[in-house]
Parts: C-alpha cells; structure tokens; sequence
C-alpha cells in the first residue's frame, strides 16, 4: 500500500511530550539482559589470542599443546574460517579482521581463539598455544604512512582515484575530491587568508559495555547468535556469508545494547564464536575484555588537514580548501571521502574544494564513531574561520551567519539543500542568555557549527492489535537511544490511543523482515516512518471491520481519536465503535488486525548544529575545564524531546572527551599503550557542568512528522568549539586534539617565549 | 575448577553460598554463581564502576574484590534496591528524568548513588559530581543523572522527615 511521505503540519496529542521508556524499569532493576548476560546449556567460554606486533609474518601456529588440555574443547585459527567472500573486497576484509591470515597487521589483531569449560582452562590454553612470528616494519602515523619510505602494508592496494593509475602499491587507498568553483579565483579576490595544517588523535566510541555474544552452530547448520550489535540483521549477514551458512537458518537475536556510536555496526568476533561453536559442536560465549575492545576494535580514524580559506573585508569567504588525510587503520576505507562531504557543509562558499586521502597504518581496522569523519574536518575548518573573523574583524558568529547555508544552498556533495536549520541554530545561539554570561580570569568562550547527513535506508515492521485493544508494535532497528518509547509515542498518536496502550519490541532475524543497522541517526526517522505507515494500514482494517460490524459502506467510516464513526447519510447516529471495541470482535470479523509496512525510507533531512563552550584554562597546567556548555540543535521534530536532549548532551560529551584527554598513545613499537578506561580517559561526572540544550524544530519535508536525524550531529562541534574558547582564554591557537593539558602548557609557553 | 572455595555470604538480605576459585572476583562470582547479572563489568579493572556493589555498606567495585572475601559479609547489588516489589526512589527518578539511554551503567551508578544518599542525606551538585566520578556513562553526559540524584535526595528527605514525625 502507498503511503504519503510528505511532511503535514498537524496538532499532536502524544507526539513531543515526554513518556517513560518502556526498558527503564528492566534498567534500572538489573533485569536488562545485555550482550554478556545470556546463557545456554553447555556453554563454554571463548577467548581470543591477540598479536602482541603491530606488524608480523605468522610464520607458524602450533595448537598441539593447548589442544591436549583438559577441557579444551576446540581452537580455531584462519584456517577454520576458509575465504567464502567470492571475490568482495569488503567481506574479506571483514573476515580478515576478524581473524589474521598469514600477517598480523596491528597490535591487538585475533590470531587464534579457544572455546573451554571455563575462564580458567581458556585463558590457559591461549597461554600454550605457540605462535611464531616475524616481526615487519610497521607505521602508524597517517602522515608518515603517505610518504614514499614507508612499509607498504598491503601489496595489493593501488591509489584510487588519481590519474593515471600508479604503478607502486602504496598506503594510500583513495584520493576524493569534492566541491564547486574555481578556488584560484575565489582567492585572488579575497582580502584576507588563513591558511593552518591540524592533527587529530585516534579515539575509542568507548561503549561502556563490552562486546559480547553466545553463539551457537548444530551439525545441520542452523545456528543462534545473541549479540550486542546495532544491526542483528546485517551482523546475520555478514556471518553467515563468511561461515558458509544458509541466511535464514542463522537466527540473530539481538541484545539490549550497551552503547555502541557507530562501533557496534561492524563484526569483530561473532563469526570466530560460532566457528569455535561449529567445531566443538556447543554453545559458546565470548566476551572482550576491555583491553581487547581497544586494541582490537574499531576506534574511528586519527588525521591531519589543511585548511586554507579566503574572505573579503565584509566577510564574505571567497574560496575554501581543504587537504585531509584520515587513517583507516589496516584496511582501507572511505572515512576522508565523508570528510570532504561534510567539510563546508554548513556554508554556502562559491569556490570550495575538499581533497581527501584514505590511508592505511598498522592500527585496529577504523569503524564509525558517531558522525564519522566530520569532527576532525569541523575541527579544522570551524577553527580556520575563527582565525578570518578576527583578520577581517568580525564576530566569529556574524562571520558564521553572513556565510551560512541556506535552502537553495548547494551542498559540496552535490546535492541543493531543501529547508535546513542552520541558520536557525546560529541565531538562536547569538541570542542565547549563555552569550551574555560573564567570563572570569582565564576564561574563553567558543563558538562551532555542525553537520551530519542522516541517512534512511531498509527497514519493516509490524504492528499486531490484540483483542483487548493493545498494541504490540515490532521493530527490527536496535534501539539504542531511547527509540521503542519514541516508536510507541508514534504508534499512540497515529492509532488515538494512549501511549500505555502500545508495547515496542525489538524482533530476532527470524521474525521480521530485513531492517539495516541503527545508524547514520536513521532509527526514528525510517522506523518511525514505517511505524506510521503500519498504522496506517491497521487503521485502515480497523475501519474495514467496524463497517462490517455496523453493516455500512466501507468509505463512510472515518478514524479519529481512537474510535471508527460513521460518517455516511443515514448512519451519522450510529454510536462509535473504539478500537477495543473493534478488536474486541475481531475473531468474528476476519482475524487478527494488524499493520505493516517495508520501506527504504529516502528522504533523511540534514541535522544541523551550533554549539557554544566557555572554558577555563589552568596557565599552571594547561588544563581545561568546561565551565558552560550549550547544544542547539534543528531536530526537524523531537519526538520524546528527552531523548533528543540525551543525545545532545552525550554527543557534546563525546565530543569534549575527544577535545580534551582521549587518543590511543602508541609507542615506538607500534603497540598501544593505553587500552583501558585509566590511560584512556573519557568524560566523569565531575569533568563537567550541565549541558544546556535548546531544541529547534524545522521540519524535514520528506517526514510525516517533519523528524530529522538526531543522533550523531552533536559530536561535530565540540571538538573546534572547545579550541576556540581556549583561543580566547588563552591568546594561543590549538590545532592538534585533543587538546590535552601538556599539549596547552607547551602552546602558552611558546606563545610567552615567543612574545 | 581448581582451588575452590565454599564461600557463605549473604547477597542483598538472603544467605547465599556459591563454590568459587580463589582467584575469581566477587563481579565473576556474583554474576556466573549467583545469577545476578546486574552487576555489570566493563572493564574489570576498577575505572568504569559499573560493577559496584557495597559491602558491608562500603561502595566497591566488586571486579576488585575477590569473591572468597564476601566470606560473612553483606553485599548489596541492584537487585537488592527495589523492596516489597516497589522501584527505590533513586531507581524511579532514573526513569522520570530519562537518565540512563543504554542502561549498562545505570545498575553502578544507582548502587553509588544510593551509597551516597545514605551517608549525606543532601548533596550539593558537585558533592554529588565527585561521588558519582568513579561511574563512567558514555551516553548521557551526566547531566540527567545529576538532575535524578537531586530530585532522589529531594524526595528520600521528605520522605524521612514524614516518617521522622510519624515516629
């Protein structure tokens, strides 16, 4: 059944209020059962042996000793996970992450894994499996990765994207370019330019949970697989290509998610779980350990960028560059060409180009973090036009809004942005009271624009009304911000019904039709879609029967508040029936009453954001401590406003950790240094002020409801909005993040021996 | 298993005895032995406290503790908050204030938050911050669970005074 998907301007009754979550008691009681939580008869335990190189010929594995241990019940090495990937790069890439052939590539990297009868016997058994290695040159910079001395990494990797094709192989995977215009001429007219090379360091999506799954393959080659994952239907995919299993006897089930931003969209160790559960024929559970999740998966890339940009005396900027290089750790990947998407996406600059670089180093094969790629661009850019406001003498927000994007704009990507909020975003800010707060000694305030795309992609679900009038809605997207209790908000207010009366779930692999990963901030925007589009098909059985019931054309029966009423001459009297009512009777009237819809929800809006930070910077130390913090943000519609302001806030939050203390610390070695929570520092509680928020609402035209993706814009900012606050507390400009104390303390001292 | 030890402890009010290696932490021994799974861990070296449970009322991170010294003692989990069948305060204004999104922190910081309200009875915001600064939560930012704690110990205070005077 067709659907309108343009957005209409309505009244809502459920929708933008704020309800409980329907997961919140199961949270809170310790009931939630997570990726480590589940169990299954004769479960062993699964560990994987990890290279201790950054670079390494495996020469030779000897397994013969582990294998004799008491309860060992099997080990596997690459030669268990045979290549099945025919040909697709991707995929065997996937697989060679998941499990070293032949080269270790990064320190971390899984070069064999046990399944025993318990921790103990496991960990011990890693301990007697011999490994023989041959240490190679490694790099793990992504400047000196690009440079003719370095070891080449992959033989087979060849620069994409330049002219003509080179004859070497090299680490560098791709070249993209992007923009419009004629730059040296945007240039040539300019009065002013800024020209400024930045760094920023590899950081950790740092998901407080681990990851975790219990795997388990019978003889016949149906299997189960619980995991916490952000899409249990694509991990479903990837893992049976790679095991050579049928798609639909591989029943994903996935479990509550203990944080993920991005680096639960990727497979690390499932496909190693179920071939250890294949060959010892019995379930098995592995869970990393915290050092594991660092060292072996996915961090989002470190970078280094020039930005050049030009501006007249009014401050219109005339010409835009940018020339970003982004590691993808050991495999190649497109992260620089999102950079150069997302780049200049918040302006409309008439001569713009963006040169990206993806790279290959020795470090953990890169995954999303949270709008990949466009921090570390917004980074370079949102500080390069804080440096033109105060050459041409404008105020960094007026500088932002005289150039600022507009419906009509054309994107750097290509495309011509319908109705988007930027420009809402930096006049709410201008206006904003955080403004006008006074700032002490060795204070500095900050101002930075964001930007992420959103994306929409495949999605279904079902919506089944029982006979006491409640509503079991079922969803295939992981929630992993509050989404069921939004989804259901949604359902409530299409149905009339209140919100009490729907129930979300999340359903297995097995007992709904194929849905994407929760990512790209696409869950409420393409679920809440199909959501909306299921009711509506319910709604319309509903009418159906309640014609049937009262004897009547089906055309003169309409659906308002909850209830059919019959609308036609000559039954205009007739008493409306409820959906209880209705669904009460429905074994008597055709059978169950239900709605679905599948959908590839295109049409995602544009998520725009401004941020403003004061800091306080220590002149001893070079610390910086966030003082005030303020995230405004276009959400097209906020469904269950607490949830946008969560995802506001803990963005910002990501995006300050990332500003101020993380990065991966590698030594001469290649090894890292700091995989745990005390060497890699994120965000506590005492770090930080509230967060403030402000919620604008510019509707997306391609929703009903107008939503925009809100999930991942709010980490762009904060990392140039931290260094500009620190600019203007400390006269020093920052441009390598994070902007650590020791890294602030050389820059003042610098500027002091300079002066 | 070798080198395992009976261990007689008794987990949120009720005698419990679980067998464990001397070397397995009271986190490993609550959650495999046990059942509770609300401990959660995530990262086994004490940085992230989403393990912590008091013991004899002092707040732990129970992936330091071995689980032989349980041996007598009393341990609390968030299993054990809820009583006669209705949420804690602290636990019901977790979900008022929409401060937990994927909930893998929440059981840690409910149990540190409640270490905390016992022992002052009305934290300012930066007592509450420091108290709180050994929970690592990546999704919310804090504040929300700030906000929860303030409006727990605003409640938990009434509440007292009620039962004060009722006494």
């Amino acid at each position: 059944m067709g659907h309108e998907q343009k957005y209409v301007d309505k009244k809502y009754e459920v929708v933008g209020t704020r309800f409980n979550r329907p997961d919140g008691i199961d949270k809170v009681t310790g009931k939630a059962r997570y990726g480590a939580d589940a169990s299954a008869p004769g479960q062993l335990v699964g560990r994987v042996l990890r290279s201790p190189h950054a670079h390494a010929q495996i020469v030779k594995i000897n397994t013969a000793k582990a294998e004799k241990l008491p309860g060992v019940k099997s080990i596997v090495t690459s030669a268990d996970l045979p290549d099945l990937t025919g040909g697709d790069q991707g995929l065997a890439d996937i697989l060679e992450n998941c499990m070293a052939r032949g080269r270790a590539l990064y320190d971390g990297h899984a070069i064999a894994a046990v399944a025993a009868v318990d921790e103990q016997t496991a960990a011990q058994a890693l301990k007697l499996i011999e490994v023989k290695y041959k240490k190679l040159p490694h790099v793990t910079d992504v400047d000196e990765a690009m440079s003719e001395s370095a070891p080449v990494i992959h033989d087979r990797i060849f620069t994409r994207g330049v002219e003509p094709k080179p004859s070497k192989p090299s680490n560098v995977a791709a070249r993209t370019q992007m923009g419009y215009g004629d730059v040296d001429a945007g240039f040539a007219e300019a009065d002013v330019i800024v020209e400024k090379t930045y760094k920023t360091e590899h950081t950790h999506q740092g998901y407080i949970e681990p990851h975790a799954c219990l795997a388990s393959v019978n003889p016949d080659g149906s299997a189960e697989l619980w995991v916490t994952t952000q899409g249990h239907f694509v991990f479903r995919n990837v893992c049976a290509s790679l095991l050579g299993l049928d798609i639909a006897k591989l029943k994903v089930t996935s479990s509550e998610i203990g944080g993920g931003f991005g680096g639960k969209t990727h497979v690390w160790g499932e496909p190693v779980a179920l071939a250890l559960s294949r060959k010892a024929n019995r379930p098995v559970k592995m869970v990393m350990g915290r050092d594991e999740v660092f060292r072996g998966t996915g961090p989002t890339s470190s970078t280094s960028i020039d930005v050049k940009m030009g501006a007249k005396k009014d401050g219109t900027i005339t010409a835009a560059v940018a020339e970003m290089r982004y590691q993808g750790g050991a495999f190649p990947g497109n992260w620089a060409m999102l950079a150069c998407m997302t780049a200049f996406a918040c302006y409309d600059i008439k001569n713009n180009k963006s040169v990206g670089w993806d790279v290959v180093v020795n470090r953990p094969k890169v995954a999303a973090y949270r709008a990949p790629s466009a921090p570390m661009a917004a980074f370079a850019v949102e500080s390069t036009i804080d440096l033109l406001a105060k050459e041409v003498g404008i105020s960094p927000i007026d500088m932002r809004l005289k150039n600022v994007a507009r419906e009509g704009t054309q994107a750097p990507y290509g495309p011509t942005y319908g109705p988007i909020g930027i420009e809402h975003t930096l006049k709410a800010v201008k206006d904003h009271p955080h403004m006008r707060a006074k700032l002490k000694k060795n204070q500095g305030r900050g101002v930075a624009c964001g930007f992420w795309f959103n994306i929409g992609g495949q999605t279904c679900t079902d919506l089944n009304i029982s006979v006491d009038g409640t509503v079991n809605l079922t969803l295939g997207t992981v929630d992993v911000g509050g989404s069921r209790s939004s989804m259901a908000m949604i359902a409530a207010e299409e149905l009339g019904i209140p919100y009490d009366q729907v129930r979300a779930n999340i359903a297995d692999t097995t007992s709904l039709g194929h849905n994407d990963m929760t990512e790209g901030s696409r869950g409420t925007f393409s679920s809440g879609m199909a959501t909306i589009f299921a009711a509506r098909d319910a709604i319309s059985v509903l009418k159906q029967r309640a014609a049937q019931m009262w004897g009547v054309p089906e055309e003169d029966v309409i659906w308002e508040n909850g209830q059919a009423i019959a609308v036609g001459e000559g039954h205009g009297n007739l008493p409306a029936l409820t959906l209880q009512e209705i669904a009460a009777k429905s074994g008597r009237t055709g059978g169950p009453i239900a709605g679905h819809n599948e959908v590839v929800a295109d049409g995602a809006g544009m998520g725009f954001a401004s941020h403003i930070c004061d800091v306080e910077v220590d002149p001893e130390t070079g610390r910086s401590s966030i003082v005030r913090y303020t995230v405004v943000q276009d959400a097209g519609k906020a469904i269950n406003p607490d949830y946008v302001e969560g995802q506001f806030q803990g963005g910002a939050t990501q995006g300050i950790g990332w500003a101020l203390n993380e990065e991966y610390i590698y030594g001469d070695d290649g090894c890292l240094q700091n995989p745990g929570f005390l060497d890699y520092r994120i965000p506590v509680c005492s770090d930080l002020p509230f967060i403030d928020t402000q919620i604008l609402e510019v509707p997306n035209p391609l929703h009903p409801y107008g939503v925009r993706g809100v999930g991942e814009t709010s980490i762009v900012p904060p990392l140039a909005a931290v260094g500009n606050a620190i600019a203007n507390a400390t006269g020093v400009r920052m441009t390598h993040a994070p902007m650590s104390p020791p890294r602030v303390l050389a820059a003042i001292d610098a500027q002091e021996n300079a002066g | 298993m070798s080198n395992a030890t009976l261990v007689s402890t008794t987990v949120n009010g009720d005698p419990v005895q679980f067998a464990c290696p001397t070397d397995e932490s009271l986190m490993t021994a609550l959650r495999n032995r046990v059942g509770l799974t609300g401990v959660k861990e995530g990262c086994g070296t004490g940085d992230c406290g989403a393990c912590s449970v008091t013991l004899d009322g002092s707040l732990v991170c129970s992936c330091l503790v071995l689980g032989v010294e349980a041996e007598g003692r009393k341990v609390t989990t968030v299993e054990g908050l809820s009583e006669n069948g209705e949420l804690h305060v602290l636990q019901q204004k977790f979900i008022d204030h929409a401060a937990l999104q994927c909930g893998i922190c929440t059981p840690g910081f409910l149990v540190a938050a409640k270490a905390l309200l016992d022992r002052n009875p009305n934290p300012n915001e930066t007592e509450i911050r420091y108290a709180l600064a050994g929970n690592l939560c990546r999704c919310t930012g804090y504040d929300k669970i700030v906000h929860a704690v303030q409006d727990a110990a605003k409640d938990m205070r009434k509440n007292n005074k009620r039962s004060n005077k009722r006494g």
